[in-house]
């Protein structure tokens, strides 16, 4: 689960991680009492207007603005405030902003990067912290993984003093700033493991010129497996950052993720269902969507999947591929009929069934007479359908 | 002979009274799989469908001499049961419960990696088979053909896919293997395939990845220095767009990192066949046999 910049930064607070003085803006009457309050918190009439969406890529796409004057400060929340913002994450769609958070204006002396993520390899939660702060971490990593600099936590032991002065001092810190970091890194280690993250992303970390380090901005994301422990993280999704097809499809326990194609796809298996939005593609097609309906699938859950992909207007066929283990064809077979005596069938249906049951499936379907297309294995289906949706 | 499970493995089953874990127990019982105890805290000396069942997995161990444990208990307590069968000293543990969180599976591997005697496969895996001797798991038992293919997947239904285009070609398997779709697991390609080169009765590997890691390129160089017996694999995900995690935990391409084209490219340089569509698989591993 992904959350706001500004929800990650009250979370860090709380952890004592040193970030920028700021308040959201959920409604834009509420801005004016907000640039108020950082101004009169911070003595400084310097502000920043940023645009809370969760994609990144925020300030060069135009939704982040720094202000001299409380008039500017409000000209530019009104700008920002409701724009469309186009960024390298968005899709050329773009997203609409709907919160801000207005920020203190901070002087910056130098620009870092720390990230925490679980390394796959290892089996460990690594920190990285590098140089390069402000840029493309994966572009540094491409052109100069030797300046970024790691630290694997034991979980044994966790997160030791001396690997925060390791990285410290590898990123040339000295004094205070040293001090500074080592309790800055100390804290958000302790915030990544408590609640359980997947990412926390602080791009750019600063050394200001008073010579303490700060989290200017915060990237933190949530390992869903263990959302069940944090139930007071649930507040802080935003639906309206979620496509909502994915949201619904969330409710009936389906892996949905919308794509650009036409060709509509319900499989069971992630695995079986990459492999399918492979070979239509392979095929010429273009798939709209990833779905796995999962291993015990139910009527209802293959009707919810099937009321689901046909919402997509631009969706112009079908594709059913299953193969039975635990789930049945049979299952499937009900569940396809129910959801289009339910929703109707305005476009080509194809149906792949295997495994577990198949016999009974395939008669299901084959007496239910509704206007459908079997395919006898992947590459049959798959080819006719791109040639049905043409 | 085969992998890890065969006819002599004694199996136990943590969380043989719920749902999932009694109909799977059937299952397995029924493919001729030797299921000698189950574990139920609470339900200790009592029995399930003829099978005593224990408190804890070291009682089970004890009485019952059981050599390897299958966990279907709900994510929540999962990793508890992988660490309590790892102090048992059980030789393999098969974890197929899927959600686990990831800071416990972090947790899990820190004492996996500081013993020897116990291997994990899983967690979200479909489990292992060596067909016509021994079924681990949840995968369908009636498509596999005992022979001479040892199959590595990272996924579940696409695993059971390769296994039924290899039957059907008449290619039978010695054992295959689900590792699983997570991020942070037990077993991995590069284990596997040590296993299968030491197999005499695995005569070549159908091996089958997906997005994300680097997992598949270790593979494809660790089959490039050590092993003398034919490789064909397939890559799933050839067209998932970066970012998007694509259901299991581990699938999702970051940072331009873990693409198909990547994973594609190391194996191919190493020698590997690799199908170009899911429907070739089979076909793909028959033409490396020799």
């Amino acid at each position: 689960m992904k959350i706001h910049e500004y929800q990650a930064k009250e979370l860090l607070r709380r952890y004592g991680v040193a970030v920028p003085e700021g308040k959201p803006v959920l409604q834009l009457g509420e801005a004016e009492a907000a640039i108020r309050w950082v101004q009169d918190k911070t003595k400084n009439q310097l502000v920043v207007v940023k645009a809370q969406i969760h994609a990144g890529g925020r300030g060069k796409g135009g939704g982040v603005k720094v202000a001299k004057t409380f008039d500017e400060a409000i000209e530019k929340a009104r700008a920002i405030f409701g724009m469309q913002l186009v960024t390298h994450q968005t899709g050329p769609e773009g997203q609409q902003v709907r919160r801000l958070l207005i920020e203190q204006g901070v002087d910056i002396a130098r620009e870092l990067y720390l990230g925490l993520v679980v390394d796959r390899g290892s089996g460990r939660v690594t920190v990285m912290a590098s140089t390069e702060g402000g840029m493309e971490i994966e572009e540094v990593a491409a052109k100069h993984p030797e300046k970024i600099l790691k630290q694997a936590i034991d979980p044994a032991v966790g997160f030791r003093p001396w690997q925060a002065r390791a990285l410290a001092y590898g990123l040339g810190l000295s004094g205070d700033a040293v001090k500074s970091a080592v309790e800055l890194f100390t804290k958000l280690a302790r915030a990544f493991v408590e609640l359980d993250c997947s990412l926390a992303e602080i791009n750019p970390l600063v050394v200001t010129k008073a010579g303490s380090v700060m989290a200017l901005d915060a990237k933190i994301n949530f390992d869903d497996n263990a959302l069940y422990r944090h139930p007071e993280l649930d507040a802080l999704r935003d639906l309206d950052e979620e496509n909502p097809a994915e949201s619904e499809a969330k409710k009936f326990d389906l892996s949905f993720i919308h794509l650009d194609g036409t060709i509509g796809c319900m499989v069971n298996g992630a695995g079986l269902a990459m492999s399918t939005m492979d070979i239509i593609k392979h095929y010429g097609g273009q798939p709209a969507n990833f779905l796995d309906v999962g291993g015990g699938a139910t009527a209802e859950k293959v009707t919810a999947a099937f009321k689901i992909i046909t919402s997509d207007p631009r969706v112009r066929g079908i594709f059913i591929n299953i193969f039975g283990g635990i789930m049945k064809c049979d299952t499937i077979a009900e569940g396809v009929i129910t959801a289009v005596k339910e929703v109707g069938l305005k476009v080509p249906l194809v149906v792949r069934l295997e495994g577990t049951n198949v016999e009974l499936g395939r008669k299901l379907l084959a007496d239910s007479k509704l206007n459908l297309t079997a395919a006898t294995d992947m590459a049959d289906g798959a080819k006719k359908i791109v040639e049905l949706a043409k | 002979m085969s992998v890890l499970v065969d006819e002599k493995t004694r199996l136990l089953v943590q969380g043989i009274s719920g749902k999932t874990g009694a109909f799977h127990t059937r299952q397995a019982k029924e493919y001729g799989t030797k299921v000698v105890a189950g574990v139920t805290p609470g339900k200790g000396g009592t029995t399930f469908e003829g099978t005593p069942v224990f408190d804890t997995v070291a009682d089970a161990v004890r009485e019952t001499g059981a050599n390897a444990t299958v966990i279907y208990v709900p994510p929540p307590f999962a990793a508890d049961a992988i660490l309590e069968a790892i102090a048992a000293k059980l030789a393999l543990v098969v974890c197929i419960t899927e959600g686990i969180p990831t800071l416990d599976m972090v947790n899990v591997k820190r004492v996996l990696e500081s013993q020897s005697t116990t291997r994990l496969i899983g967690p979200n895996c479909p489990g292992i088979i060596s067909p016509g001797k021994c079924k681990i798991g949840i995968m369908p038992g009636y498509i596999h053909k005992q022979g001479n293919v040892g199959l590595v997947s990272r996924s579940g239904t696409l695993t059971y896919e390769g296994v039924h285009q290899l039957t059907t070609l008449g290619i039978g398997q010695s054992t295959c293997i689900g590792i699983g779709g997570d991020p942070v697991k037990g077993m991995d390609f590069v284990e596997a395939l040590e296993l299968f080169e030491r197999d005499p009765e695995t005569h070549a590997v159908l091996m089958m990845g997906e997005i994300g890691g680097s997992s598949e390129e270790s593979a494809a160089a660790f089959a490039k220095a050590k092993m003398s017996k034919p490789v064909a694999a397939f890559i799933a995900g050839q067209t998932a767009p970066p970012g998007k995690r694509m259901g299991h935990a581990g699938a999702i391409i970051s940072g331009g990192k873990g693409t198909a084209t990547e994973k594609i490219a190391a194996l191919e340089a190493a020698g590997i066949a690799v199908a170009k569509t899911p429907a070739e698989m089979g076909a793909t591993l028959k033409r490396v046999l020799r």
